[in-house]
């Protein structure tokens, strides 16, 4: 492979990988906090994408569009957990999976009521759409860069508010121990509230980045859901550094994967069935990867409890 | 003539930098109730685990029924005759205490692969499960939902459990803890009764009980059995007056 | 007592509807009370290791599927004349087909169970998932087999001495496998093995503490579970005429858990109720309305949040133990 093509890949691999933390960093918060296991997460990410892109259509400027995504999943997320979320941290895990398979449905419905079954696009702005010369001559889009920026803000903000923050005191300790937190004064109740917002928020801004790669409509939240569940059991529920491990190796492996997997086929086969059983066999080398992890440790590469 | 049903040497358990057992060497013949005692925090909670095969050791080995079992399973050792109840009662509380009695009976039988047959209806099931319970005085309470039983009762389904296994050795968890007066009494003559028919090693805090039925007592503390001995030597022990009875006192 | 006559006056209601579809010619309807049989089969499969054995399955679609590519596979044989993997023929015949769901079923259930099993809690949540996707995305990019597009199953499967192209004798068919599936779980769920599988859900230290393994008895029951469930996605195949990678989905396995918990979860008969709900609502409600999911999410939440002993806890009251 030549290695300007090399370069593009990895960068790929890196995007789609540092998209996977945004996503997968609010969903394993939740988990390693309040112990939830949310499907909806992805109904979050697709609102903030749906907001993003009408909000930008109509006012013609992404950052208010981008603004106005991440308010929109936030809010929801906040809204939710008040309602509904709250009633389930003490239920096993099938009653919160089913509960959040039921929040899927109406909020893909509500979604396609509110802003119709079409994709919408969104347009980046004016700063971020040319494309910068790679080293090899290639040529890559500069919106992409932005997102692997965006993560690693993200990545080290987080690591930042956990670290050294008051809100990230009350995390660390809600997540060893519950009813010493409680003990110690710390409304819970409201502590959940927002850490929920937070991870809401992220999957918001996870939307809001990745509309501006790919078309955006109601259904698009449930794959990425599916990936960023791999990217937190693959690094250990509720484990952010776990997350952000864990979502790099997924973004390499795929992209990596669906490149040479069908090169690799085409050593053996026509091409045209070599792409197609390449691009398939590296949609599981993914699954592969995560199976093969947990055959051999079971709570994932760092375990949250540990 | 006794023999010796039980042999544990050298038992280490470290979690990070924390030694639990610091190399707990233990023995258990036949006839006896032998009492493990020791301050909380002592390790008496990661021996029994490692001797009943819930932790492995990081060092050290067990010898039970004449044959190392260092390795093997929790289910494995039960089904070798190592009876045991806990310290909070593990038992499924939406199932009668009979249902819960008959799954050692079938543990014992070493038969759960058959498909077919009612498993209420197998009187090779349902009658030691039964009698089980009658030893125990819960024979007019075998069908009841263990989670409507009471504390002292559920403590009593879990012996009449571990009696089903037939056991060579029973491994009593605290099995005192939250008993009132009568209950403690009622399970101390139930326990010196069996002491034939099989040892019993005791982990108990309630030091009346312990003095009253132990033939032989162990002192655990920080990780290492520091005296083994009868009662009234352990009593008179300096060593144990120092790092456990007088903290106790 | 009354959770059984609930579930029978189920059956009865479903036997008694396609019977009366047959009596006015409504060929739609025999249809749709064999799909109702067929997704209660395939719930009773799941509820055997989701309901008696604890083990939330999020890829028993991946079961469904196999099943159903089992039947498509062979009926694609048998017409074509030529050879599975250069060594087998196909056949149109249900019982072979069946049986070779069942152990194409076991033949995957076995490493994916004792992989899985290996995890608890949310981790075997989510690697029975991954499994699942795995087998998604193979049957996608194997083209042999139609790859993305599905296979369709030209003519319906036989079945010896009777005419299965016929839609009540079919009824008939799913509606007796569905009786079989019902009947083997009862037996198996009442016997010794029943009385492990059920304690290493209940209290797995108890079931250890009594001598026996958890991790096999575990893995039997999932197996089982899985054949059952493969053997109603082949009825599922033959009565669509079709099989595809949409049996295969994420989204079907959460339908199968869907339909277990809207029935109750770990009632034996409960998968019947469920399946008759969900398919009722999602004919006539989707009749009605294209937004007829919104509904479903709000009916589910509802019973998770309120009634979490599913309509058999509504009609058939509290959980028998014994």
């Amino acid at each position: 492979m030549p290695t300007a093509l090399l370069i593009e890949q990895v960068l790929n691999g890196l995007q789609l990988g540092l998209t996977l933390f945004v996503m997968a960093s609010g969903l394993t918060l939740v988990f390693g906090v309040m112990g939830l296991i949310n499907l909806a997460h992805g109904s979050l990410y697709m609102v903030g994408a749906l907001v993003t892109a009408y909000v930008a259509g109509s006012t013609g400027n992404y950052w208010a569009g981008l603004l106005a995504g991440i308010g929109a999943a936030a809010t929801l997320g906040a809204l939710v957990e008040l309602s509904v979320l709250r009633r389930l941290y003490g239920r096993g895990h099938l009653d919160q999976v089913l509960a959040t398979f039921a929040l899927i449905l109406i909020f893909s419905e509500g979604a396609r009521m509110i802003f119709g079954a079409a994709p919408l696009f969104l347009n980046l702005p004016e700063a971020l759409s040319g494309s910068i010369a790679l080293p090899g001559g290639a040529r890559y889009p500069v919106g992409r860069l932005a997102i692997i920026a965006v993560g690693i803000v993200v990545a080290i903000g987080l690591s930042i508010l956990i670290a050294r923050t008051r809100l990230g005191m009350r995390i660390r300790a809600g997540e060893s121990d519950r009813e010493m937190v409680a003990a110690l004064g710390v409304d819970i109740a409201t502590l959940y509230t927002v850490v929920f917002a937070l991870g809401a928020a992220l999957a918001g801004l996870a939307g809001s980045l990745v509309g501006t790669i790919q078309s955006v409509e109601v259904g698009m939240g449930e794959p990425v859901l599916i990936l960023a569940f791999v990217v937190i059991v693959i690094g250990g529920i509720g484990s952010i550094r776990g997350a952000f491990v864990g979502a790099l190796l997924v973004g390499l492996v795929d992209t990596i994967g669906r490149i040479s997997l069908p090169e690799l086929f085409g050593l053996v086969m026509e091409p045209a069935a070599a792409t197609r059983v390449g691009s398939g066999l590296a949609s599981m080398l993914i699954y592969l990867v995560m199976a093969a992890i947990l055959a051999v440790r079971p709570r994932g590469l760092f375990p949250a409890d540990a | 003539m006794t023999e010796l049903v039980l042999e544990a040497r050298g038992l280490t358990k470290c979690f990070g930098a924390v030694r639990a057992t610091d190399g707990a060497s233990l023995d258990l013949r036949t006839g006896e109730i032998h009492a493990l005692i020791g301050p909380n925090g002592a390790g008496k909670s990661t021996l029994i685990a490692q001797l009943a095969g819930a932790i492995a050791p990081d060092a050290g080995t067990i010898w039970f029924a004449g044959r190392e079992v260092t390795g093997l399973s929790m289910a494995a050792r039960a089904r070798a005759g190592l009876g045991r109840t806990f310290q909070i009662s593990s038992l499924a509380l939406d199932l009668s205490a009979r249902r819960n009695v008959m799954m050692a009976v079938q543990g014992r039988l070493g038969s759960s692969f058959r498909f077919w047959r009612r498993a209420r209806q197998e009187a090779a099931l349902v009658t030691p499960a039964d009698a089980a319970l009658a030893r125990v005085g819960l024979g007019e309470r075998a069908h009841i939902a263990v989670g409507t039983l009471s504390h002292g009762e559920r403590r009593l389904v879990e012996v009449a459990a571990a009696l089903a296994l037939e056991p060579r050795l029973l491994l009593l968890d605290e099995p005192m803890a939250g008993l009132g007066l009568d209950g403690t009494e009622a399970l101390t003559q139930l326990l010196a009764k069996l002491r034939d028919e099989c040892p019993i090693l005791l982990i108990e805090h309630d030091m009346d009980a312990v003095f009253r039925l132990a033939d032989r007592i162990s002192v655990l503390v920080s990780g290492r059995v520091i005296a083994t001995g009868p009662p009234a030597t352990i009593r008179e022990d300096p060593a144990v007056q120092a790092a456990y009875l007088g903290t106790a006192a | 007592m009354r959770e059984t006559v609930v579930g029978l006056a189920a059956l009865a209601a479903l036997l008694l509807a396609a019977l009366a579809a047959a009596g006015a010619g409504e060929v739609y309807y025999i249809n749709l009370a064999s799909k109702v049989a067929i997704i209660a089969m395939a719930g009773v499969g799941l509820n055997l290791a989701l309901g008696f054995g604890g083990m939330v399955s999020f890829g028993h679609a991946a079961f469904f599927g196999l099943g159903g590519y089992a039947a498509g596979v062979a009926a694609f044989h048998a017409f074509d004349g030529t050879l599975f993997l250069g060594l087998l023929p196909g056949t149109d015949a249900m019982p072979i087909i069946w049986l070779a769901a069942v152990l194409v079923a076991v033949l995957f259930a076995l490493p994916i169970g004792a992989i899985s099993l290996r995890t608890s809690g949310v981790y075997f949540i989510m690697i029975t998932l991954a499994f699942a996707q795995m087998i998604y995305f193979f049957a996608i990019s194997w083209p042999s087999y139609g790859g993305e597009d599905g296979l369709p199953i030209y003519i319906r499967n036989s079945f010896p001495g009777l005419d299965a192209g016929d839609a009540l004798t079919f009824f008939g068919l799913a509606f007796a496998a569905l009786l079989a599936s019902l009947a083997l779980t009862d037996r198996l769920t009442r016997s010794r093995f029943g009385a492990a599988l059920s304690m290493a859900h209940l209290n797995e230290v108890r079931l250890a503490t009594s001598g026996v393994e958890p991790f096999p008895i575990r893995l039997t029951a999932f197996v089982i579970s899985a054949a059952i469930t493969a053997w109603a996605g082949a009825l599922f195949a033959d009565l669509y005429g079709f099989v595809g990678p949409s049996m295969l989905s994420w989204q079907r396995s959460g339908e199968l858990i869907v339909i277990v918990i809207l029935g109750g979860v770990g009632r034996p008969l409960g998968p019947v109720l469920g399946a008759a709900l969900f398919v009722l609502l999602e004919t006539f409600l989707g009749g009605l309305t294209q937004h007829w999911q919104l509904v479903l999410g709000l009916i589910l939440l509802g019973v998770v949040l309120f009634a979490r002993g599913g309509l058999m806890g509504l009609l058939g009251g509290k959980m028998a133990h014994d």
